[in-house]
């Protein structure tokens, strides 16, 4: 879109693109498996949100054009409209050729999910021996045609406008998907009848969606006014005020998370406790590849150590050696077993660097795996049947237990700010820093004092006791423990979780936890949406992969790794400009 | 007894004899430059001394020790620390923690005390805090103040290897080893860490092994010059003696066409 010319290139290749996302929601089944999950009841389903997200965002990107500094803005013209028109045209095109070779050949054989019944649904027929092209090919190319002109409209209107248009669909969406929440926390306090009257089904009713779009659309206009009362009451100049709002806001954080679960139910506490253990296991590993730089696959195996401990030792079942101790007994020995299994896995690897180290220590974690599975050792720990009947924690009053949640939750929450303590402890300690140096320039390290077998091993042991500890919680959770719960896949999406959330950073690990594991699931573990059920693991590549691509450093990213990955863009006058002390470059060399 | 002494030191690389039966001492409060040619051995022998590499033959006792062969880590705690000839900060680290980092050897407060924030915990860090401030002052106002907080590679070149220095004295060795000091510096700085290499010794009681190219810089810090060339040592004495050697001016400018055999 240079010079006010329409770049042909550049909007047949976004049209191809965003015809190529369409084809490939509808092709693996997205489409038709979302299509019975209502967002506006009647109106719209997450099907279509699946197979159209992209083309407005298509239609919008074809007409950004990279500003520089000292660039003059491009003028904003019609043509963006246009472009994002065409795009939407050509994606629909792309669409509607798959839908018709669909109809033709018989693709099943490949592409299980290219059915008669996705072209009915895309053609909005009612029988699928008999689709109806016409108004198939009216929607499935003038839908993305219209999304298209809208994202590239967005082009012409004021930045505000469009934070306006962007944020109106996008709460009704969201409101719609975390319905168990909204409606759930409604229903604790009273409001069944309101829930009845916003949702059907899960959908958003229309006439809510319609009053919820116009007051986030307001909401979304306003100069964000609560967003920065906020910051300014937690930065306020006095001292002594700020410790005092800092007391109320962390206090109320405490009051939040202690009712969490009684507000939230039972379904969404387990929920909140599955990301719980992910989450102390993710601190775990944080250590071990974000502090340290020990890039390890095969961190499942000392969760499963921890886990296999505690049942051992609880369970009356447990084939070999049954002490059916209380749960609180075997925290110590499962603390003393995760450093002796820190100590066997750290110490062969130690002297292994980056990918020799990672495929080291993925074979450890299948070694551990196969081991509990064999037949072998099966007389101790019951081989592929596992160890069942794990009694639980006992209270005072009661035994906690898979089917208490509320109480599971406290004990990860308890577990996780232990895990968040140590790592900031250590990380601001004479081993942290050595980890730190470690991490950077490893032959530097030792060359300036640094034992840095021992202090790799030191790594490896914090990291594993976590990881133990959730061990021995999630046993007492679930019960009955096998070895197919301990899969390389955990190991994969605790590092996932690291990645996203920002390695090295415990608030980014935290968070990363949160939208992954909470909001998406865990590997087995159902999250907040379900309905992604077996698609999860696709949505976990395409956010690795974004975040690869546009924030490596995850999303809340330790300060030292962002400014090692935009290492080239900070020269130093950068650095003295964002801390004001431009005047004092005279000192300098 | 010499602080350092080394015998019939060699090390090679393939068919590269990197060092060939060096023979070298030092005593305590000595500044001692080794000079050479590219390619002579001279960042070899500091890689060899301070453990990067294993000696293939050779002594080497430090301080009454024998310590050809230790870790890397083991021979700074024994008291010997190097700078590198291209400098080797912990970039993202900053220029505090840099210092703070390399009293590691000279700490021991392990990771029970950090958890529970113990009493002696608490100090250490403060003495960990307090010395590497007392460090970097050396240098001035160069690497004080708001430069403390900075990252390290947010510095000037000049002020990373003066950083470079600063980390190598917090391991408060007894023997400095730095590599080509005032490589890439301009006249003035140069002047000034001429300067600071001999108040290293006089004021903070350092011994001091350099390896520089700049000639000057080593006449007027050294009270000793080692030549090496092709790993075995060519010459030593003082510089007026060196400098004037027939060998070390051959094996800088190479032997004159009409003079060959």
């Amino acid at each position: 879109m240079t010079n006010g010319i329409l770049d042909v290139r550049k909007v047949i290749r976004a049209g191809l693109l965003a015809g190529l996302v369409m084809s490939f929601t509808s092709a693996i089944g997205m489409v038709e498996d979302f299509d019975r999950r209502m967002i506006i009841d009647g109106l719209f389903s997450l099907g279509f949100l699946a197979l159209l997200w992209y083309v407005p965002i298509a239609g919008y990107k074809v007409g950004d054009e990279k500003v520089l500094e000292g660039m003059e803005i491009p003028p904003k013209s019609r043509k963006h409209v246009l472009a994002g028109v065409l795009v939407g045209l050509i994606g629909g095109v792309v669409l509607l050729a798959l839908i018709l070779i669909t109809n033709a050949m018989d693709l099943r054989d490949v592409f299980i999910r290219l059915s008669p019944n996705l072209v009915a649904l895309l053609t909005f027929s009612d029988n699928p021996a008999d689709p109806n092209f016409g108004v198939g090919a009216i929607f499935l190319i003038g839908m993305p045609g219209l999304l298209g002109a809208v994202g590239g409209a967005l082009h012409l209107v004021s930045p505000r406008l469009r934070r306006q248009i962007v944020v109106a669909p996008t709460a009704i969406i969201v409101s719609a998907l975390v319905k168990d929440v909204i409606g759930q926390i409604m229903r604790t306090f009273g409001l069944d009848t309101v829930v009845r009257q916003l949702y059907r089904n899960g959908a958003v009713r229309l006439v809510p969606a319609i009053i919820g779009a116009a007051i986030a659309f307001y909401l979304a206009g306003r100069e964000r006014r609560e967003t920065s009362r906020i910051r300014e009451f937690l930065t306020h100049p006095d001292p002594k005020v700020r410790t005092r709002n800092s007391l109320i806001v962390g206090a109320g954080s405490i009051v939040v998370v202690v009712a969490a679960p009684w507000v939230l139910g039972s379904l969404l506490s387990e929920i909140l406790a599955t990301t719980g253990i992910f989450l102390l296991m993710a601190l775990g590993l944080n250590i071990v590849v974000g502090f340290a730089g020990l890039l390890d696959l095969g961190y499942v195996a000392f969760f499963a150590v921890g886990a296999y401990t505690s049942a051992v030792l609880t369970s009356p079942l447990s084939p070999f050696f049954s002490p059916e101790w209380p749960w609180w007994y075997t925290l110590p020995v499962v603390v003393v077993v995760g450093v002796f299994a820190g100590i066997m896995v750290g110490t062969p690897v130690i002297r292994l660097r980056g990918d020799y180290l990672a495929i080291v220590t993925l074979g450890f974690g299948e070694i551990v795996r196969i081991t509990f599975l064999s037949d072998a050792a099966s007389p101790w720990f019951g081989g592929a049947g596992g160890i069942r009947q794990i009694p639980g924690i006992p209270l005072g009053f009661d035994t906690i237990s898979g089917s208490d949640p509320e109480y599971i939750f406290y004990f990860a929450l308890a577990l996780v700010l232990l895990a968040a303590w140590v790592s900031y402890a250590l990380l601001n300690s004479r081993v942290g820093r050595a980890w730190t140096a470690m991490r950077e320039d490893e032959s530097v390290a030792e060359m300036m004092g640094i034992d840095t077998v021992r202090s790799k091993l030191s790594a490896f042991i914090v990291g594993a006791v976590l990881a133990a500890l959730g061990g021995a919680l999630f046993s007492a959770k679930l019960g009955s423990i096998f070895p197919t719960s301990f899969e390389l896949l955990i190991s994969i999406v605790i590092l996932v979780v690291v990645i996203v959330g920002g390695l090295g950073s415990i608030v980014g690990v935290v968070v990363g936890a949160l939208v992954l594991i909470g909001v998406l699931g865990g590997p087995r573990q159902p999250g907040l949406l379900q309905e992604f059920g077996e698609y999860k693991l696709l949505i976990y590549g395409v956010i690795l992969v974004y975040m690869m691509l546009k924030r490596p450093e995850g999303l809340v990213p330790r300060v030292r790794r962002q400014r090692e990955l935009h290492e080239d863009e900070l020269t130093q006058d950068d650095w003295f400009e964002k801390k004001g002390e431009l005047s004092e470059l005279e000192g300098g060399a | 007894m010499a602080l350092l002494e080394i015998n019939s030191l060699a090390k090679q690389f393939g068919g590269i004899k990197a060092l060939d039966g060096v023979d070298f001492q030092i005593d305590e409060g000595e500044i001692v430059s080794v000079i050479g040619p590219n390619g002579a051995g001279k960042t070899s022998f500091f890689n060899v001394i301070s453990g990067m590499f294993k000696p293939d033959a050779g002594t080497i006792i430090f301080d009454g020790e024998e310590i050809g062969g230790w870790p890397p880590n083991a021979i700074t705690r024994k008291g010997i620390a190097r700078t590198f000839q291209n400098v080797r900060l912990f970039g993202n680290m900053t220029v505090l923690e840099n210092i703070m980092v390399a009293q590691h050897c000279r700490t021991e407060r392990g990771m029970f005390s950090a958890v529970f924030r113990t009493k002696a915990f608490k100090q250490e860090e403060q003495e960990i805090e307090q010395r590497a401030k007392k460090v970097l002052e050396f240098f001035g106002s160069r690497l004080v103040g708001y430069r403390f907080d900075q990252p390290a590679l947010a510095l000037s070149y000049a002020n990373r290897r003066r950083l470079e220095i600063a980390r190598a004295m917090a391991t408060q060795p007894r023997l400095l080893l730095l590599d080509e000091p005032v490589a890439g510096m301009n006249p003035r700085e140069t002047g000034e860490l001429t300067g600071l290499i001999g108040r290293l010794r006089d004021d903070l009681g350092f011994t001091v092994v350099v390896i520089e190219h700049d000639m000057r810089v080593v006449r007027d810090v050294s009270d000793r010059v080692v030549v090496l060339d092709h790993g075995v040592k060519i010459a030593e004495g003082p510089y007026e003696e060196v400098s004037t050697n027939e060998d070390v001016i051959e094996a800088y400018l190479g032997r004159p066409a009409e003079a060959g055999s």
